[in-house]
């Protein structure tokens, strides 16, 4: 039983979240380092696009993450060392886009798709209901060809009996 | 027949807009933003020479004149690939090409590298803290930058120079801004 356990939580130690922070990279100031931290979860490897530079091992994100830190550590607030990342890289450094003209259908596109489907459906429903309302929806007058046919039915219909 | 038109439009909506994605993926999203830098005053840097040397490079030796920044490194094939058109270029006497060397392993590789390929470069810096090439927006190697007279960066070449992207880009903006 012991072991099992030991073993069921040796699996969730891959689940801690790893990051490719090296020891000598570490400020001394642990709140300081929380702020390195939490502002290089937000800085894209350029190299590798889809990583941040907190969990990329590249040589150019390492770069960066040092660079987040001195910079943190001259006294920088977390919205200064990344617009001086966006001002050299541009947004393509954040890995959240930032809400701008250009970005509106990116951040609320999916939202107006939602609440387009939603009038549609209530629409329907609201059409459905008026027709159930009126009787057995909306009566369509028979074509003369398939007047000519019930007639034809009838008529048979009639002639059996 | 009305309705049936209203069915198709999540079909035509989906259609548009796997074009759009289909085009969008043909894309290099870093590629997408190499204007940020263009028109800017360059920042300031002094960087420490090549090992063996006296003279490193700063941004006043890139001022005063039209001028080219390569960034480089002997770990980067395409900057082999470039290099014969630098070394030419500096052979003809047509523009000053600054280096910026980074991200070496060693710092006796350039050493070498130059030496067997020559050397195309009026200074040449290196970069080991990472500093100068973040500054400059660098993402690979090579890229190339055309710095005004006023140490304004005019234009960002991402990649191994062709000879028609010289003759047809970088020449005639190079021309253009040495009137000025």
């Amino acid at each position: 039983m012991r072991f099992w356990l030991i073993l069921w939580a040796a699996l969730f130690v891959w689940t801690v979240q790893v990051s490719a922070v090296e020891p000598d990279e570490i400020m001394d100031d642990p709140v300081l380092e929380a702020r390195a931290r939490e502002v290089s979860q937000d800085l894209r490897c350029v190299v590798c696009q889809n990583q941040s530079i907190d969990d990329s091992n590249s040589g150019i994100a390492k770069k960066m993450r040092v660079l987040v830190r001195d910079r943190i550590a001259q006294g920088d607030s977390n919205q200064e060392v990344k617009d001086y990342l966006v001002s050299r890289y541009g947004d393509f450094v954040l890995l959240k886009p930032p809400v701008k003209a250009k970005t509106m259908v990116l951040w609320f596109g999916p939202a107006l798709m939602v609440v387009i489907g939603l009038v549609g459906i209530v629409f329907y429903y609201r059409r459905r209901s008026a027709q159930a309302a009126q009787g057995q929806g909306v009566a369509v007058p028979l074509t003369a060809q398939e007047q000519a046919r019930l007639d034809a039915l009838m008529k048979e219909e009639g002639s059996d009996k | 027949m009305n309705s049936r038109i209203f069915f198709l439009i999540p079909l035509i909506g989906f259609v548009v807009l796997a074009i759009y994605f289909a085009i969008g993926l043909t894309k290099d999203p870093s590629k997408l933003d190499t204007d940020v830098l263009l028109n800017q005053p360059m920042g300031e840097f002094k960087l420490v020479p090549v090992k063996g040397r006296e003279e490193g490079l700063s941004a006043e030796d890139v001022k005063g004149k039209v001028s080219l920044v390569n960034f480089f490194g002997s770990w980067c094939v395409a900057c082999l690939q470039e290099h014969p058109f630098l070394v030419k270029l500096k052979r003809d006497n047509v523009i000053p090409v600054y280096g910026v060397d980074w991200d070496e392993k060693n710092p006796n590789d350039v050493v070498r590298w130059l030496a067997r390929h020559g050397d195309p470069y009026t200074k040449i810096g290196v970069d080991d803290t990472g500093e100068t090439i973040i500054d400059w927006g660098i993402t690979g190697a090579p890229e190339t930058f055309v710095v005004d007279k006023q140490g304004v960066i005019r234009y960002k070449f991402l990649g191994p120079i062709s000879p028609q992207a010289w003759n047809d880009t970088l020449l005639p903006l190079i021309e253009e801004l040495r009137k000025q």
